[in-house]
């Protein structure tokens, strides 16, 4: 790649004006004079990094914009103010240092902005990201801007507690491991009674998966109130739990309306003996830290889901990656949280995803273009982020899941489970069965992506449901182009 | 099907020996440490199953677990028994893989007792049935 920097000389614009005189007389200037680009820095080990994609206006020149961007995410204001000179301004000023043009997106580019960690409270998503995305992205002279991914360094992450549990400790406790954990959303996610909705729980569960699953909405409607919800799920994961001998859990969604309320449904979960609580992305970041601060008080799993996130993460040219919310989100901390399947029904490109799932589990993460990650992330210790795969997912797509994520994932089967022809126990007993199988010839030193339909057709010849799992939905695919794909590959389809 | 179902492979028709020795080897070329822990209460709550040993940390042929394994096997007949894969390094350290390699002929049930608490909600505990 080559830098639009090095392509031509700089234009005058682009040089910051340094005698303060002429810098510091009222007016307008450009952003870049004004000291938002530097061509020559160099990243300190403790700023924060962000690279975003732009597209600016007819006529404005990509380093203007890109300096616009670090000064309307920094200090800047539209006009030129004497009082900065009250402070050491140069230190309080993003600094963008690289512009690129996006490859085969004319008009569209990469701009690095390194911003001092003087900038940001410790401990507060609320705080870095009214920085980072508080204003720029509506910002005229920008079509559109897009935050592609943060380095946050060792020192600001050190400022957060991360996971109350992680992946190690979620297994001590399930008392599972070696495979993906298994789940289901229970269904219809609508309109079901408490003592029904409990049924599904128990027959799923019972059938051989480990969770059972609130949907996002779920909450205390006037068909299931949530006291109900919670008494007969509860009811349902300890008697699963007795019959088999397992450790169960069943999501119990707690997101309510005020924080008051999300605490008075925790503890009730909590009394109740669950291992696990959820909540939606739809709460925020400060809901979402003070959630994670009780479920670290109260030994509980918490599970994340997205909902929402397809409003500002789906389209490339204009919102915030995913990778960067599972950033935030790893740092905020949650145990569980849903990233995609690559090949059930909803958005993602397999490197696309399987680069979030590297954002949530690894301890060090490598540069990785091809799967979106622009910097190398060290988590400095904080624990694992136990990544779930859900949406239109099948035991017939088993050997691709393992393939794609390995064994610290929990693959969740809500149509594939309650959805089966013999019925829920049945269809949770068909993808445990499948995955077993999987796991076991993996482990073996088999192909299991090119074998993986014999293995599945093997076990069906001993386990009926599985049989009848992949006679119903064997031939099921999703096969869409995916909207948010890597810039540096071309794209790739599983299915 | 009433057995307990704890472990990776569970749901699967009980592995032969030769199976077994296969994941062995799995875990050893993963550089994970083999360990075997037998229990006749597999109460999924009972973390501290007895050990038949220490884990074998310097262990890199199947063939010896599965000495290991037949012995620990002709003295706990009865029991259950795990064999469990532990991980050292830096931010696992802990176990990557574990299965039953042994069951007794009469499996273990459990069953619930309860009382009542507040609200109508129950306290529960699982007792041996």
């Amino acid at each position: 790649m080559t830098s639009v920097s090095s392509l031509a000389p700089p234009p005058p614009a682009a040089t910051a004006i340094t005698d303060a005189k002429k810098r510091y007389a009222a007016g307008v200037l450009k952003y870049a004079q004004m000291g938002y680009w530097d061509a020559d820095y160099q990243p300190k080990d403790t700023d924060v990094l962000a690279v975003f994609r732009i597209t600016p206006q007819e006529g404005v020149d990509p380093i203007e914009a890109a300096a616009a961007v670090a000064g309307e995410s920094s200090t800047a204001t539209w006009t030129v103010v004497w009082t900065d000179r009250l402070t050491a301004c140069d230190s309080y000023r993003g600094k963008a240092y690289r512009v690129e043009p996006v490859p085969g997106q004319p008009g569209q580019y990469f701009a690095w902005v390194a911003y001092d960690i003087i900038l940001f409270e410790e401990g507060s998503i609320a705080n870095l990201t009214a920085s980072i995305i508080g204003n720029v992205f509506s910002f005229k002279p920008l079509k559109a801007a897009r935050l592609e991914d943060m380095r946050l360094p060792q020192a600001y992450v050190k400022t957060f507690k991360g996971p109350p549990t992680g992946i190690v400790v979620e297994r001590e406790r399930l008392n599972c491991f070696g495979r993906p954990l298994l789940g289901a959303t229970v269904k219809p996610k609508l309109g079901l009674s408490g003592k029904n909705y409990g049924r599904v729980v128990y027959e799923a569960l019972r059938g051989g998966l480990d969770f059972t699953k609130d949907d996002e909405n779920i909450n205390s409607q006037p068909f299931m109130h949530w006291r109900d919800r919670f008494l007969y799920c509860m009811e349902a994961v300890n008697q699963a739990s007795a019959r088999t001998g397992e450790v169960k859990g069943h999501y119990l969604n707690i997101t309510a309306g005020t924080m008051e309320e999300m605490y008075r449904r925790g503890e009730l979960a909590k009394e109740l003996g669950s291992v696990i609580v959820m909540v939606d992305l739809i709460i925020g970041w400060t809901a979402i830290q003070s959630i994670s601060e009780w479920a670290r008080q109260n030994d509980m799993i918490l599970h994340m889901h997205r909902a929402g996130h397809g409003t500002y993460t789906r389209q490339k040219t204009h919102g915030i990656s995913f990778r960067v919310i599972a950033k935030w989100l790893r740092l905020a901390g949650v145990d569980h949280l849903h990233c995609g399947t690559a090949v059930g029904k909803l958005e993602g490109d397999p490197m696309t995803v399987q680069g979030y799932y590297n954002v949530c589990r690894e301890r060090f993460n490598a540069v990785d273009l091809p799967r979106g990650l622009f910097f190398e992330q060290d988590w400095v210790d904080i624990r694992r982020v136990m990544p779930v795969a859900s949406g239109g997912i099948h035991a017939g797509q088993m050997h691709q899941l393992l393939n794609l994520f390995g064994d610290d994932v929990v693959l969740q089967f809500g149509g594939g489970t309650i959805g089966h022809p013999m019925g829920i126990e049945a269809g949770a007993v068909a993808n445990r069965v499948a995955l077993e199988a999987m796991v076991l010839a993996r482990n073996e030193g088999r192909d299991i992506l090119a074998e993986g339909p014999e293995i599945l057709r093997d076990a069906a010849k001993w386990c009926k449901p599985l049989e009848a799992a992949l006679h119903t939905w064997g031939s099921v695919t999703f096969d869409y182009t995916s909207t948010d794909t890597s810039d540096f590959v071309p794209t790739a389809s599983v299915a | 099907m009433s057995k307990i179902t704890q472990g990776a492979f569970s749901f699967l028709p009980d592995l032969t020996d030769q199976q077994i020795a296969a994941q062995i080897e799995y875990a050893l070329g993963n550089g994970w440490a083999v360990s075997l822990e037998f229990t006749d209460d597999p109460h999924p709550r009972h973390t501290y199953w007895d050990m038949w040993g220490i884990p074998m940390f310097d262990l890199r042929d199947a063939a010896g677990v599965m000495g290991e394994l037949k012995a620990c096997r002709a003295a706990h007949p009865d029991s259950y028994i795990r064999l469990s894969a532990f991980d050292s390094t830096r931010g696992w350290e802990t176990v990557r893989l574990a299965f039953l390699v042994h069951r007794p002929k009469q499996e273990a049930r459990y069953r619930l007792e309860r009382s009542e608490g507040n609200g109508r909600s129950q306290r529960y505990s699982m007792v041996r049935a």
